[in-house]
């Protein structure tokens, strides 16, 4: 017996060991990004860092910031007012979202409901899209823009953003109609309800997780657009708020205050901490659902 | 039952919910890729002329001379970001994740998720800041802890920040489908490998990974065409630099011809060329998988379906 317990035992501590080393490994790699996240909180209150130790506290970059005056250092005009950019931001990722869940929501529908010739190849065709390397599409789509005089418009780029969320959103949204049974709607098309009305009274209702998937993931995408933004808007009063931190970022020092860069950063971050802490099973359900699905 | 066919629907209703959509893919998807070619063929520049010009475009690519070292590049940056990290990394938080304590796995899949939700101008300047170069900053501080001296990152090893970059947002697209065909896996087969005796890593090695084949070959094909294409970070972080084209990859190049020439030119035909070239070798590195890793036996019989 007592050899036998001492094998189990060395055979204990070496898991013991290898456990310890596995979440070792983990929490470690892991804590690189919280590390980065926490140096962006602390270094909008600190003048000087040495590492993650603040020297000294100061809400003077808040206060500048909040003002929405910033100025460029060593010259004579200033970034566009902050809370201009902010509201350009805004209004570029509710539109995107709320137009991409209106017109995702349409389109699925009837790809989910309805028999018409072609249907294999739209969705096969959806697929396609979506694995077409969009970013290769950018001189194009910068000569469409310029033809059709949506060039250096916010407007402009709310629509290329939706048509490139779009065949994502709408494979996410068939999938919720496909999960709503069929009697539902039909009791109201028996009941004469038109198509249009069945899929806004009752089957646009009963996707709600849905609709709230394309919704959050429509806004995180308008919210964090830069590509688009940056290729297809020229003037500074569209800016948004990635161009702002870009532009404090570019070059080889920071060219603004970092206390200022990180003030705006924390901004611009507060939507996804939000979204991060309180639409968790929303967000998985994008990665899952959405990209996973091809 | 009553059936859906009895009920008659004017094609008029069809239409009015395709519409929208179609005619926002079309305009901005399916004609840009056409138009993508059609320019390709011309030495078209910001006054939008069309003066058509033939194969010259994509002779001009093969007489570049930067091309040779942008195309080493792309290989070098997409083989490394996605064996380390897109691949390698996020099949070790799946497996990790899956096998510790439930509540902490769950947290820690969390954390990853956080950069791909980030606003992508941040999240570079996360990394710009921490690897400054001053003594101060976050990767000089811990290293001085070891006695390093401080390293001017950006100058001396841009191909680390750029993979770092990248590899810390892409790891988490595979831990997510790893961690869900790892999830569908029956208990019941993992419980009898561990009442035959096998260890942790025995069931790792001979029972899981070979059951989430598949999902790996599908990220691995998925990744490599998100990676060829992206530029964002790159952009953001070292635009390519230090000095000329040295982290430079190819959807960028095409990027900065296009759009970022400064002298005022812009190369729109040579640049949607630079993207047709790529759109070319993002199929034949399909084809290649697909041949490889004989994708066709492997989806008539998927073993684990991940949604």
């Amino acid at each position: 017996m007592a050899p036998r317990s001492s094998i189990r035992k060395v055979s204990l501590i070496r898991k013991r060991i290898g456990n310890a080393l596995v979440y070792l490994f983990v929490i470690g790699i892991s804590s690189v990004i919280i590390l980065l996240y926490v140096l962006l909180a602390i270094a909008s209150v600190s003048p000087e860092l040495e590492g993650l130790v603040p020297k000294g506290f100061s809400l003077s970059a808040w206060q500048k910031v909040l003002s929405g005056r910033l100025e460029v250092p060593g010259a004579e005009y200033q970034y566009p007012n902050l809370y201009l950019v902010i509201g350009n931001t805004f209004l570029l990722a509710i539109s995107v979202a709320f137009i991409e869940m209106l017109i995702a929501s349409l389109a699925a529908y009837a790809i989910s409901r309805f028999k018409f010739g072609g249907r294999g190849t739209l969705l096969s065709l959806i697929l396609v899209l979506h694995s077409f390397p969009a970013i290769t599409l950018l001189i194009a789509v910068f000569y469409i823009l310029n033809m059709m005089g949506l060039y250096d418009t916010l407007l402009g780029v709310i629509l290329v953003k939706v048509a490139f969320d779009m065949p994502l959103a709408i494979w996410i949204m068939k999938g919720f109609f496909d999960a709503v049974p069929w009697d539902l709607e039909m009791s109201a098309l028996v009941d004469g309800c038109s198509r249009l009305q069945a899929w806004w009274k009752v089957l646009m209702p009963a996707v709600r997780n849905g609709l709230m998937v394309v919704l959050i993931f429509g806004f995180l995408s308008g919210w964090g657009e830069f590509i688009f933004v940056l290729t297809f808007i020229s003037s500074q009063s569209y800016w948004t708020l990635s161009m702002l931190v870009y532009a404090f970022t570019t070059g080889e020092y920071f060219y603004v205050d970092p206390c200022i860069t990180a003030t705006v950063g924390i901004i611009y971050m507060l939507p996804v901490v939000v979204f991060f802490l309180f639409a968790q099973k929303y967000l998985l359900r994008i990665q899952l659902v959405g990209k996973g699905a091809f | 039952m009553l059936r859906l066919s009895k009920i008659k629907t004017r094609p008029s209703a069809l239409w009015a919910f395709l519409i929208p959509s179609v005619v926002l893919i079309g305009l901005f998807f399916f004609v840009p890729v056409v138009l993508t070619f059609l320019i390709s063929l011309t030495s078209m520049d910001y006054s939008f002329r069309w003066d058509w010009i033939g194969l010259e475009n994509y002779v001009k690519i093969i007489t570049d001379p930067w091309a040779p070292k942008i195309l080493t590049n792309t290989f070098f940056y997409v083989g490394l970001t996605l064996s380390c990290f897109n691949v390698g990394l996020a099949l070790l938080l799946a497996i990790i994740t899956t096998h510790i304590n439930e509540k902490v796995g769950a947290a820690i899949r969390a954390i990853w998720l956080l950069p791909r939700i980030t606003p992508p101008a941040v999240y570079a300047l996360l990394w710009l800041w921490a690897t400054r170069r001053e003594s101060s900053s976050l990767f000089n501080w811990v290293l001085g802890f070891f006695g390093i001296e401080p390293i001017e990152w950006k100058l001396q090893y841009p191909w680390l920040i750029v993979i770092l970059v990248n590899g810390f947002v892409g790891a988490s697209f595979g831990m997510i489908i790893f961690t869900a065909a790892l999830k569908n896996i029956s208990r019941d087969v993992i419980w009898a490998a561990k009442v035959d005796g096998a260890s942790t890593l025995q069931i790792i090695r001979h029972i899981e990974l070979p059951l989430i084949k598949w999902p790996i070959l599908f990220v691995t094909t998925y990744q490599t065409l998100s990676l060829l294409t992206s530029f964002e970070y790159i952009l953001l972080t070292t635009g390519g630099g230090p000095g000329l084209y040295t982290t430079e990859v190819w959807a960028l190049y095409a990027y900065d011809l296009a759009f970022r020439q400064y002298g005022g030119i812009s190369y729109f035909g040579y640049g949607a060329s630079l993207a047709v070239f790529l759109v070319i070798i993002g199929i034949i590195a399909s084809v290649l998988y697909l041949k490889l890793f004989r994708f066709r036996e492997l989806m008539l019989e998927p073993k684990i379906e991940v949604r």
